[in-house]
């Protein structure tokens, strides 16, 4: 390949880019366009939520009481050397409550919602649904994406409390079993550390991470084509491209909680 | 055939109208006036730009150049708001009837209904969706979903759910498509008792020669992204062109 092709083949993939980036910024801010204007789609909403609770709830509990125990399981030994496994339950209340809840539970809803979100849209939108929906003079964008974009982030949060929950669970079985620690002995020892900002943090990852995976789903799926391709395509990327931006978002939360805890 | 109105009003009017699709130039030049209460056959072959015709009617595409108006409006400069009011008096029947899968047959002709008409009450919402269900012969569908039903009643239904909001021009894409000679003639029977008890004006996108002679008022033959030719049945295939010919043929031999 020639200098002069391969510039070309640069010159393409950076217009191709830019042009994903104005794409989703639109989307973006046309999400915000249609959410505030015209009747809202109330009971879509509560349907929608239901859905994504009901899809996550048995998933979301499995994996964090697991991670609640073996998180508790592999913590011990390194506390058992200074003899300090007393501060078992705040150290893990401590990380499930700051980054594991929230993390497991967008990690996961991620999987589950994002790509079902991404695959239910891009196949309405191959087999002309949405154009459907455009001619018969309703607005497909308030339809489908602004009440899935609300409902998953007003249902992650509440997911994310359940996973805090029962990822306590996880852990106290395991300080229970190994200690003997009584079940209020280690709440009030895990809850001690927990402050405000802990909590309220946690809230902002939440309502940050929902609102990513139910836009990202949305805008992969409302712009699918080329067939069952580019249904397969949409769903794939809603995971990969909403798990990328929760780590980012993760890292940025991270630092302005910090900012403020000092 | 239906009987030609001599209704003289335009109701859909397009001059010169050209879309490409990239280097794919799909039309090149479309030239068609529809009178009111007039059924028009769009034929031609497969990626011809028929289906692109009508979206660019619809208000789903938009045109590179020329005109395309419809009940007085310029489709491409309308608004948001001035498009929905003119998308409720089309009815678009999509090629693959684009039913909603995840609501019943009921949900599915309810959905324009309760978002387009203010204050109908239960009662009014029910009566309606069986009066439509029931012009089209699927009364005993109503609580199906559609993936219980074959792709004839799929056409019904999606024809059923654009008559809801009684629209004065209907848009069939591929109305026989995939279906077999029976079913045909029931959606050809169809296309002509919407017009008869609607009195709509209708484009007919197909490329089924007894689905053209037996619902279209007037033929229009688009080949290579232009009009080749338009008038009756027999006007268009009373001709010595030789890819109208070969068309001709080709049906006849199928």
């Amino acid at each position: 390949m020639s200098a002069k092709q391969k510039e070309h083949v640069y010159t393409k993939k950076i217009d191709s880019a830019l042009l994903a980036v104005y794409n989703g910024y639109s989307f973006f801010i046309r999400f915000f366009r249609e959410a505030f204007r015209g009747r809202m789609e109330f009971q879509e909403i509560v349907k929608q939520c239901y859905a994504i609770g009901n899809k996550s709830l048995l998933l979301i509990g499995m994996t964090g009481f697991i991670t609640g125990m073996v998180f508790t399981k592999q913590s011990r030994p390194s506390l058992a050397e200074f003899g300090a496994t007393s501060w078992l339950p705040s150290l893990v209340a401590i990380a499930i409550v700051r980054a594991l809840a929230a993390l497991v539970t967008a990690l996961i809803s991620a999987g589950k919602i994002g790509s079902s979100i991404g695959a239910e849209l891009g196949s309405m939108r191959v087999t002309e649904q949405i154009d459907a929906m455009e001619v018969s003079a309703v607005n497909p964008f308030k339809f489908l994406v602004v009440t899935r974009v609300l409902a998953s982030t007003i249902s992650i949060p509440i997911l994310m409390f359940y996973c805090t929950l029962v990822s306590l669970m996880g852990a106290f079985l395991n300080v229970y079993l190994n200690e003997g620690t009584s079940f209020i002995a280690f709440f009030e020892n895990a809850f001690e550390q927990i402050t405000f900002l802990d909590v309220g943090t946690s809230v902002a990852k939440a309502v940050a991470y929902g609102f990513t995976i139910g836009i990202v789903g949305c805008y992969q799926g409302y712009n699918a084509n080329k067939g069952t391709e580019g249904v397969g395509k949409a769903a794939n990327s809603a995971v990969v491209i909403s798990m990328f931006l929760i780590f980012i978002e993760e890292v940025i939360i991270v630092q302005v909680s910090n900012y403020f805890r000092i | 055939m239906a009987e030609t109105r001599l209704d003289t009003d335009t109701v859909i009017d397009i001059q010169d109208l050209y879309k490409s699709f990239g280097d794919l130039h799909v039309l090149r030049g479309v030239n068609l006036k529809i009178n009111k209460g007039e059924n028009v056959v769009v034929l031609g072959r497969s990626g011809t730009g028929k289906s692109v015709l009508i979206k660019i009617i619809a208000g789903l595409l938009r045109q590179d150049k020329g005109m395309c108006k419809v009940l007085g409006s310029e489709v491409s400069t309308l608004n948001e708001n001035e498009l929905r009011d003119l998308r409720l008096k089309i009815g678009f029947s999509f090629q693959n009837s684009a039913l909603y899968d995840s609501m019943t047959v009921r949900e599915n002709l309810e959905f324009p209904l309760v978002r387009n008409v203010a204050n109908l009450s239960r009662a009014e919402i029910n009566e309606q969706v069986e009066y439509v269900l029931d012009a089209v012969g699927l009364l005993q569908t109503i609580n199906q979903v559609p993936s219980e039903l074959s792709g004839g009643q799929r056409k019904r239904i999606g024809i059923a759910r654009t008559l809801i909001l009684k629209p004065e021009i209907m848009l069939y894409d591929e109305p026989t498509a995939g279906l077999d000679p029976i079913t045909c003639l029931e959606i050809n029977e169809l296309i002509n008792e919407v017009k008869e008890k609607y009195h709509t004006t209708s484009i007919i996108i197909t490329h089924d020669l007894t689905c053209a002679r037996t619902t279209g008022d007037r033929i229009a033959m688009l080949l290579d992204g232009i009009f080749l030719k338009q008038g009756t049945f027999e006007e268009v295939f009373d001709t010595n062109e030789e890819r109208i010919k070969s068309f001709y043929d080709y049906n006849f031999i199928q």
